[in-house]
């Protein structure tokens, strides 16, 4: 039992997303995180997402979406060496000392803070997942009010492209 | 360029695709386009009873001719009850093209009254789904939707088109496109040569070897070569319930069904056998039985058309994808140049002892019982004796249909049409009226239950309507037999809801109907009554045959076992 990250190449179609989505519902697969969004080329999105089991059920998984119609490519990222990031919001209650303790704390995951009134801030935050869950961790001692996270993005490295 | 509205490019299109009859039932969100079929002549409507049984037609249709079945519809329910024919298409792989009409653009999404998301519905069961937004786009979707049905492995696909752009006041220039290229979806043409090399260098040291095909050697009209080849290998062949015809039933190398109720040596000689070639098959559990016991000691080869059925339940030892025929011809030419040889010695020794296993429980043995009363086994053979082998036969869901499978013995692929992956009883009756409208000339059959026939008995009248003499042949046994069986086996006999109550006098029904009905409840009466009916060429016939009640389908694998578990009777098990 892995976590693998699959980007698809797919026709920014309406319906392609629910085909994607339904297949993962119809079978019994699982989705940890999804985001989509166009491409440079307006007919294509690409779609990312992450899912965690062992291999035969991840080439089941592959096999499945590249039998979709409008799935057009894709690849299993965390096969090679890749980057990966996510986006955070993280709106906290702060008053009094906390208020730099947190900024402190934000600065040292080098993130920043894009929204302050006199008794929240709103933090921003990008990583791995692994980071983002460090960092609620660490502010956990202050009330959070809201986390707002974008799931996975990814790019292999290199001279390897998802691309038509 | 000649100028037609959305209503007239639906019909045409179909026309232009070489389509001839669309099974369907008119409604007010296609009435545009029962109106363009009502101003040409190309394309013949069969008005259906049920838009379930329209799926059911275009389905037997599309089986036993090879090509896409199409079946038209309305809004709402009118989609809704074409759900079942396109699952039981889906799980089939068969090529159907289901057009239903949809709400005004406009309206969708306002729960307008017959408004259901028919693309959303349908999803999980169709290969590809569309819903068309303007009218210039009619042409090349539907172009798009029969390329998808028919290529790489077949399957359905709908095709939802909103009332306002079949609105005949609004013309658009008209051209069927020519050929189609989708940039996502390209099925493979040819298998790996490299895989099919090591796949040969297998089946040439095999000594024990058996072949395994499916359906999709007959939907990928690859019997012809898989007969070849099986004959050059000298290996002995089984089929799934869906390949049957795939091989000769009645020759030598031909071991029967294997499975759930296949026969004792096809299923002794997959357990013991060391490669297996499988041929667009996808191990079902229906054949496999427990996954984990399942034939201990065989290298697998697996070809089959569609990735994502190799290893999904059983993992292959030598993948191919491709289409069956491709490969199979390659394979069967590299054997030809003649480098390689079979194990002649080894294979000899394992024909002897199939035919050890053969010999020791026959194929599909019975009790005859003591001629008081009909056993289903014989009605099957009774109409193999008089079709002489040569009828197309549907079937539905049930003993009846197991019956009927291992007793017809089909020497020809697409005779045998039945619903294997979903299961549809209600499936054999119109299946053989669309069966019927392609091959008037053939004597079609259906094999069925008094369970299953009634539901989708009204299509007696469509029969009647358009003149379609097929014979039905019920093997009446006053319960959902199969059920009863398995409550027989699992459940100490507690019949709970297996027997139908207030069955009608199907006689009389038939004839309400103007259909000929003839009930049989002799052992003696049953082959004559079977000729009657068969002589009867331009009529359709029932037969309610009343059979056995406590008759059970053997043999049967012991549930979670390996392929050689089975019952080979009620006491007697291996």
């Amino acid at each position: 039992m892995r976590r693998h990250i699959i980007s698809v190449l797919m026709e920014n179609e309406p319906g392609a997303l629910s085909r994607v989505v339904g297949l993962f519902a119809q079978r019994n697969y699982n989705i940890e995180s999804l985001n989509v969004a166009p491409t440079d080329d307006p007919t294509l999105s690409r779609l990312t997402l992450t899912t965690i089991g062992a291999d035969d059920k991840i080439e089941q998984i592959t096999k499945q979406l590249n039998k979709l119609i409008d799935v057009v490519k894709l690849v299993d990222l965390s096969e090679g060496s890749h980057i990966e990031r996510e986006l955070m919001f993280l709106k906290v209650k702060v008053s009094g000392a906390q208020r730099a303790e947190i900024k402190r704390t934000t600065d040292i995951f080098r993130g920043q803070i894009v929204d302050v009134t006199s008794s929240t801030y709103v933090i921003q935050l990008t990583g791995d997942s692994d980071k983002l869950d460090a960092f609620i961790q660490a502010v956990a001692p202050v009330s959070i009010l809201e986390v707002v996270r974008t799931g996975v993005s990814g790019i292999a490295r290199g001279e390897k492209v998802l691309s038509l | 360029m000649e100028l037609l509205s959305g209503a007239e490019m639906v019909i045409r299109s179909l026309a232009d695709e070489g389509v001839e009859y669309i099974y369907g039932y008119p409604g007010g969100a296609l009435l545009h386009v029962y109106d363009a079929l009502f101003r040409q002549d190309r394309v013949t409507h069969i008005l259906v009873r049920h838009e379930q049984a329209a799926t059911h037609m275009a389905d037997g249709y599309a089986r036993a001719s090879g090509k896409p079945g199409v079946a038209l519809v309305t809004s709402g329910p009118g989609a809704t009850n074409t759900i079942t024919g396109i699952a039981t298409a889906y799980m089939d792989s068969i090529p159907m093209v289901v057009i239903s009409g949809q709400v005004p653009s406009d309206f969708i999404g306002t729960d307008m009254f017959q408004e259901t998301d028919m693309v959303g519905i349908s999803r999980p069961i169709v290969k590809h789904s569309f819903l068309v937004k303007r009218a210039e786009d009619i042409p090349m979707t539907i172009k798009k939707a029969f390329h998808i049905a028919q290529s790489g492995r077949p399957g359905p696909v709908v095709v939802d088109i909103p009332k306002d752009i079949t609105n005949p006041s609004d013309k658009f220039e008209y051209a069927y496109p020519k050929k189609i290229k989708l940039r996502s979806y390209n099925p493979p043409l040819k298998g790996h040569s490299g895989q099919i090399r090591k796949a040969l260098d297998l089946l040439m040291q095999a000594k024990r070897p058996v072949i395994y095909s499916g359906g999709g050697v007959i939907l990928g009209q690859a019997s012809d070569v898989l007969t070849e080849l099986a004959q050059k290998l000298n290996a002995p062949v089984t089929n799934t319930l869906m390949g049957l015809g795939g091989y000769p039933g009645s020759d030598r190398q031909f071991l029967g069904m294997l499975g759930m109720h296949g026969s004792y040596a096809a299923n002794l000689a997959m357990h013991h056998a060391d490669v297996i070639l499988a041929v667009g098959a996808r191990f079902d559990d229906r054949v496999t039985n427990g996954v984990a016991k399942f034939c201990p000691t065989a290298k697998i080869v697996h070809i089959d058309i569609d990735p994502a059925s190799i290893s999904k339940n059983i993992r292959a030892d030598v993948p191919i994808v491709g289409p069956v025929k491709a490969v199979l011809n390659e394979m069967l030419g590299a054997i030809k140049d003649g480098k390689r040889e079979v194990d002649k010695e080894a294979v000899n020794g394992w024909w002897k002892q199939i035919d050890e296993w053969r010999s020791s429980k026959g194929t599909f043995p019975y009790d005859p019982g003591d001629g008081g009363i009909i056993k289903p086994q014989a009605v099957i053979e009774s109409l193999y004796e008089v079709t002489k082998g040569d009828a197309f036969v549907t079937s539905d869901v049930g003993q009846h249909q197991m019956f009927a499978a291992q007793y017809y013995k089909f020497d020809k692929p697409n005779r045998w049409i039945n619903s294997g992956g979903l299961g549809t009883m209600g499936f054999g009756f119109p299946a053989a009226m669309g069966v019927k409208l392609h091959y008037p000339d053939h004597d079609v059959a259906c094999v069925t239950g008094e369970g299953s026939i009634q539901m989708n008995i009204q299509e007696l009248s469509t029969c009647l309507q358009y003149d379609l003499p097929i014979k039905i042949i019920t093997l009446n046994n006053q319960a959902l037999g199969m059920v009863r069986q398995w409550q027989d086996m699992q459940y100490d006999s507690r019949y709970s809801h297996s027997y139908m109550d207030s069955l009608p006098d199907f006689k009389r029904l038939v004839e309400a109907y103007g259909h000929v009905g003839m009930t049989v409840e002799k052992p003696d009466d049953l082959k004559s009554a079977m000729e009657e009916a068969f002589a009867l060429k331009d009529r359709l016939v029932f037969l309610d045959v009343k059979v056995d009640p406590n008759e059970h389908v053997y043999p049967m694998q012991i549930k979670d076992g390996s392929m050689r578990d089975m019952w080979l009777s009620k006491t007697e098990r291996t």
